[in-house]
């Protein structure tokens, strides 16, 4: 099965945060992109620009409404994703667990809705 | 002052879920109905949570739960608020059982239980749980976070397995001597099962794994105390309590994960080795060896280095020999691995780790590749050791030990 995983995690403390710990962060998120790809389970995956960089769109009445910032004003951010493969919803929580933002932030785990085959 | 009350709480809790493990174990193997029997004292439980740490425990705690619980039948069955197999317990904790608890104890069948709830045709993976569910009264949502699955997912699995237990009838009862060896173990794993869960979290930051280690230890007590003949018993609660003895040297003050051949073993509590040590010589004059002994063997060859300053590698490595020959897993195989290393060299150690190499479990398994990545290192083979370092630390989840293989991995850069 194919599970997304959004990777949560305050914005504001992840700027302020020394320059050693991103280090720290940068190459503990390159291990564990390898180990996903190692591990046959990596789909896709990409870290996000900061919520600042965010623009959001809806259509009301006919007319088109284009908003600075993120659709929900939240605790804490939406700042990656990854998309991956697993054979199920436990394989999927224990990469969710071994993600280096599991341990700043929170990372939700979704199942892709997968399209039925038309009969 | 914010110690004592913890401790009071820890206490009054402890009180609570011992005399409420009781209860469903009596209830329970009345009428193989554990979820009826959890039903029936699930508000006079959480009243006991609740009470018991400003109150102090009552003297009688079973009987308290009992007379809470029988309140709550008088109200429930005046709204017709529970379920007949709930009914059925209020019923016979009404007329059974407080009429024994007058005259003396309430007799403890949770070993009874625990051999129910570790039945072969229970599904391995739910034994633990079930056990900590039954016997000290967790709930699905603790317990899911320990094993790392959803809540959700835990409540079903546990539902469907004590509705396994009522429909296919499994017995509560001690198996007889033939087939006690393999149900024994069953028991034992799941014991373990909780304890390693538990382990894996030393700093304790989690708070809903922050007690899965003592509440193993606690399980190993009182298995140990319920079959004080069985070598393995002891051997597992001495395996729990040599681990456990050094858990305040596992970090640095700032944190850092130390490795057990760097831990300062002044920090070790000596009253828990020793007690781990006085469980091992008596289950070895049963004569009778097993895989708990064998680990907690190594474990009391490790914790030697406090007298000798020094740790016998040669000797580990035999214990592992057997180990392997009698339990051989890829996690005892790997923990040979590092022994043969440290008795007869990096390339030795390597050489056995790459026997394992093809066994796919091991892909996404951490240990392995932080035990490859370190011998590759020693031997000087770098860009090797820096793969395995990374494979490793991308299958970390605890930051500490991560940034400990990042280190590592930084070190060799460097040199």
């Amino acid at each position: 099965m194919r599970y997304m995983l959004l990777i949560y995690g305050n914005e504001a403390a992840m700027m302020a945060a020394p320059a050693q710990a991103l280090t720290e962060m940068k190459s503990a998120y390159f291990a564990y992109n390898e180990a996903l790809k190692k591990g046959s389970a990596w789909i896709g995956g990409d870290q996000l620009q900061p919520t600042q960089a965010t623009t959001s769109v809806r259509i009301v009445d006919g007319k088109t409404n284009v908003l600075d910032g993120p659709y929900a004003d939240t605790k804490e951010q939406l700042a990656g994703f990854y998309m991956i493969e697993a054979k199920d919803a436990d394989a999927a929580i224990a990469w969710a667990a071994r993600c280096p933002g599991a341990s700043t932030g929170a990372i939700e785990v979704r199942p892709i809705w997968e399209q039925q085959p038309s009969p | 002052m914010e110690n004592g009350l913890e401790i009071a709480r820890a206490a009054a809790e402890a009180a609570a879920r011992q005399s409420y493990g009781k209860l469903v174990a009596w209830l329970a193997a009345r009428t193989r109905d554990v979820a009826g029997a959890e039903d029936a004292l699930a508000d006079a439980f959480a009243a006991a949570l609740e009470r018991w740490p400003q109150t102090g425990v009552p003297e009688k705690p079973e009987a308290w739960l009992l007379a809470v619980a029988r309140r709550r039948r008088v109200d429930a069955v005046r709204r017709r608020l529970t379920g007949e197999a709930s009914r059925d317990h209020l019923r016979l904790i009404a007329e059974e059982m407080e009429a024994r608890m007058t005259d003396d104890d309430l007799p403890d069948e949770r070993l009874r239980l625990m051999f129910a709830c570790a039945h072969p045709a229970i599904e391995a993976s739910v034994r633990a749980p079930l056990i900590l569910q039954t016997i000290l009264g967790f709930d699905a949502a603790t317990i899911a976070s320990a094993f790392l699955v959803s809540p959700a997912t835990m409540g079903q699995r546990l539902v469907r397995a004590k509705a396994r237990i009522r429909d296919t009838g499994i017995p509560f009862r001690v198996p007889e001597r033939t087939e006690l060896g393999e149900r024994l173990d069953a028991v034992l794993e799941a014991i373990y099962a909780t304890f390693a869960e538990g382990w894996s979290d030393p700093a304790g930051t989690e708070t809903r794994r922050r007690n899965l280690a003592t509440e193993g230890i606690w399980l190993g007590r009182l298995m140990a105390s319920l079959m004080p003949h069985e070598p393995e018993a002891l051997g597992l609660l001495a395996l729990m309590l040599f681990a456990e003895a050094r858990r305040a040297a596992r970090r640095s003050a700032e944190g850092d994960f130390v490795p057990l051949k760097e831990q300062d073993c002044r920090l070790w509590d000596r009253a828990l080795i020793d007690e781990a040590e006085a469980l091992l010589s008596c289950a070895a004059t049963k004569a009778v060896i097993g895989r708990y002994q064998l680990e907690a063997a190594v474990q009391s060859a490790h914790a030697a280095r406090r007298l000798t300053g020094r740790t016998d590698w040669p000797a580990i490595r035999e214990l592992y020999d057997a180990l392997l020959s009698i339990a051989g897993s890829p996690v005892v195989a790997i923990n040979r691995a590092v022994a043969i290393a440290e008795a007869d060299g990096a390339a030795a150690g390597l050489a056995a780790l790459y026997v394992l190499g093809d066994d796919k479990r091991l892909d996404n398994y951490q240990p392995y590749w932080a035990a490859r990545a370190g011998l590759l290192a020693r031997l000087g083979t770098t860009t090797q050791a820096a793969e395995a370092y990374d494979r490793a630390i991308g299958l970390e989840r605890d930051p500490a030990v991560r940034r400990f293989l990042q280190g590592k991995r930084k070190d060799l850069d460097e040199s």
